[in-house]
């Protein structure tokens, strides 16, 4: 009597005798010793103690390059594209347009679009070719490697290192790669859990605020260095949390044990630098940039209706930004912070934007290129301190994943249950942090 | 001018878009994970997605065109798996598909610096289809590290057509491609060796697969399939039934307990 398993015990084993067989048979090695190069450059960074410095190291690099390198070719962009409202609005009034149709295309529509476009497009430009071509190298499966261990121990799987990687590019395609996990209770963990990682959408949120109000306070030289380093202290917030929901979904609603996998470090290659860099900006940079301008565009529009349409002396968008007041106002924020988080659902991208034309009485975006016009707009006529952009990259990062993301997570997870336990887990957790934050800030009197 | 089309693949138990009408010849690529199969599959069908070097990318099955002579080929990217058993859902999909969807040729592509642990993959695959053709990649890297690799014995042994070749620099590919086209053509009929096992498991197959063998024909190997019952596998049984129809098992089942 043979049962199941010694049937398939050994259907495998001979299956891996006979292959190590043949193999045996048909390859030959040369003597020479030679240096394995992969195992050297594995020890070192895989290794306990040079492991985690050398990945924060790159992450940190990959921020500064990018944002040290977008800087200039941001402020050309809106030059350009704003230059070309002029003469947008010029045809619009050759041909004699109503007033509400120039607001509603040009100040709304196009505004919206440009403002997107020059933002987004160089530190995507930037940060998608460099952080393909550590993909291409081989260095995401060492990343994972590191990590493993401390996924296991908040219950999760070792794998979700990967797919977070792949969240600092785009929530949505992240939730789309957990598909590599293979246990159902971990995917669902990675996928409940990716929005922690900001994305691509966000870092122009928090590279600007950053910029402003963290690299702005040090002198010249070491403002990118501060930014950066900014940047990255919030990508770590975003690691922390996400290890710390992980752990508390698998105490809760995800019981279960981390399920043991191999995971395989490939051999480093050479990567393929021109293809990389042309793939990367075709079928990420204009992919992602095409959302967020679709996106963008209609949310642009509803902001300018919202701000020109009048009901008795005030804006809608005032009037609503005036009832979130007292709210905003206890998670150190202000109404017309959550306005635009609830106006930018569908791309984080457009968030700041969105605030910047609510926060103009015009009720549209003017142009802005330069940080120090948003500075004394945010803080000279907006009562803005270091704890409101604080609090408004904190709840950035930890809030609802946008809507793009939320329809992949349904489509992933087939359950319209987990797709809204996916918005209101996080937005939960970005009130709950920023109102302690606030608390504590001005108990100790630090604003 | 090709023609590709990506099938989204999500969770387990999805359906792998096998469709048995289609008249163009079907190459399925299946192998390990990182032995540059959607590198071959970019460079033959010119779908220039960008895949990473880690585990487990391919989560989606992608397909193109490619034309090998004077024929047309539609090229089957299937996920990158260790074993063809069916432990997970890519697994599932890439055995399913190269037995049930009935490919003209399976090409497995196998990592020539670790060509032991690819090697089980491909004598797994030579059990379910004997249209088969093995592409030994990275031969290039592998010379770097000092391996030579015995392609004339490699092909003696296991039967089947085999051809070295470094996908990334194009080097091999059109010797593999002649082989692959003549594995279609049936100029090269491949032979695949056969993995023996205990008396006792071969007697129990031996009893088995003419009862499988009656109801499903000579389509799908029946050898393979009494093997996978004897293993107790469901997903088998669960894949005759979605792919074959309804097919009588409780006396395969009786005849397995009797057996085994």
């Amino acid at each position: 009597m043979i049962p199941a398993e010694s049937v398939r015990d050994e259907t495998m084993t001979q299956i891996y005798t006979t292959a190590a067989a043949i193999a045996d048979e048909v390859i030959t090695r040369k003597q020479r010793p030679i240096i394995d190069w992969d195992e050297r450059i594995d020890q070192i960074v895989t290794s306990r103690i040079w492991g985690f410095p050398i990945m924060l190291g790159l992450l940190g690099l990959v921020f500064w390059l990018t944002i040290a390198g977008a800087n200039v070719p941001s402020a050309m962009l809106a030059d350009l594209l704003f230059a070309l409202q002029e003469y947008l609005t010029a045809a619009f009034q050759w041909i004699g347009a109503p007033d509400w149709l120039h607001g509603l295309l040009v100040l709304g529509i196009y505004r919206g679009a440009a403002w997107v476009v020059s933002v987004m497009l160089p530190p995507m430009a930037i940060f998608f070719p460099i952080f393909t071509l550590l993909e291409d190298l081989g260095y995401l499966p060492r990343v994972a490697f590191n990590l493993d261990s401390i996924f296991r121990r908040a219950g999760a799987h070792g794998k979700q290192a990967l797919t977070m990687g792949m969240g600092l590019g785009c929530n949505a395609a992240a939730i789309v790669s957990t598909r590599i996990i293979e246990s159902p209770r971990e995917r669902l963990i990675a996928i409940l859990t990716n929005s922690f990682v900001p994305c691509n959408g966000r870092y122009p949120t928090l590279i600007t605020l950053a910029a402003i109000f963290m690299g702005g306070g040090v002198a010249a030289a070491y403002s990118s260095l501060v930014t950066s380093a900014t940047v990255v202290g919030i990508v770590l917030v975003g690691f922390v949390t996400t290890l710390t929901v992980s752990w508390a979904l698998s105490k809760t609603l995800l019981r279960g044990v981390p399920s043991h996998f191999t995971l395989e470090l490939p051999p480093y290659r050479k990567p393929q630098v021109g293809r990389v860099i042309v793939r990367s900006l075709y079928d990420r940079t204009v992919v992602v940039l095409g959302r967020a301008v679709k996106t963008a565009a209609p949310a642009g529009a509803i902001t300018w209706l919202l701000a020109n349409l009048n009901v008795g002396d005030a804006s809608l968008l005032a009037h609503t930004a005036d009832f979130l007041d007292p709210f905003g106002a206890a998670l150190g924020l202000d109404g017309m912070i959550l306005m635009a988080f609830l106006l930018g659902l569908p791309a984080n991208e457009i968030v700041l934007p969105i605030l910047i034309m609510g926060y103009l009485s015009t009720g549209s975006m003017t142009e802005l290129d330069s940080l120090d016009a948003l500075k004394s707009l945010l803080v000279e006529q907006h009562g803005w301190t270091w704890l409101t952009a604080l609090n408004l990259m904190l709840f950035s990062l930890l809030h609802y994943p946008c809507g793009t993301t939320l329809i992949t997570i349904y489509k992933e997870t087939k359950s319209l249950k987990w797709a809204v336990f996916s918005a209101v887990m996080p937005l939960a957790i970005a009130i709950g942090v920023t109102f302690v934050v606030a608390q504590i800030v001005r108990l100790l009197g630090l604003v | 001018m090709n023609v590709t089309k990506k099938d989204t693949l999500s969770g387990p138990g999805l359906t792998t878009g096998i469709n048995l009408q289609e008249a163009i010849p079907v190459v399925a690529l299946a192998g390990n994970p990182n032995t540059g199969k959607t590198t071959l599959f970019n460079r033959l069908t010119g779908m220039r997605q960008h895949t990473g070097n880690w585990t487990g990318k391919t989560v989606t099955r992608a397909e193109g065109d490619t034309q090998i002579g004077s024929r047309i080929y539609r090229v089957v990217d299937l996920p990158g798996t260790y074993t063809l058993s069916a432990a997970t859902a890519e697994e599932r999909i890439a055995r399913e598909f190269i037995c049930f969807g009935q490919p003209d040729v399976t090409l497995v592509v196998a990592d020539a610096t670790a060509l032991e642990r690819n090697l089980s993959l491909v004598l797994q695959a030579m059990e379910i289809t004997p249209r088969i053709v093995l592409c030994v990649n990275l031969i290039d890297e592998a010379h770097r590290k000092g391996i030579a690799v015995d392609i004339a014995k490699l092909e003696a042994r296991l039967g089947i057509p085999v051809a070295a070749t470094s996908a990334r620099s194009g080097a091999g590919v059109p010797e593999l491609l002649a082989k692959v086209e003549a594995a279609y053509t049936g100029a090269i009929k491949p032979a695949p060796m056969q993995v023996r096992y205990s008396p006792n498991i071969e007697h129990a197959v031996a009893e088995i697969e003419p009862l499988i063998a009656a109801q499903i024909g000579q389509r799908y190997s029946s050898r393979w399939i009494a093997l996978k019952l004897l293993e107790g596998d469901e997903s088998i049984t669960e894949a005759l039934h979605a792919y074959v129809g309804p097919v009588n098992l409780p006396p395969l089942v009786r005849a397995r307990e009797a057996m085994v």
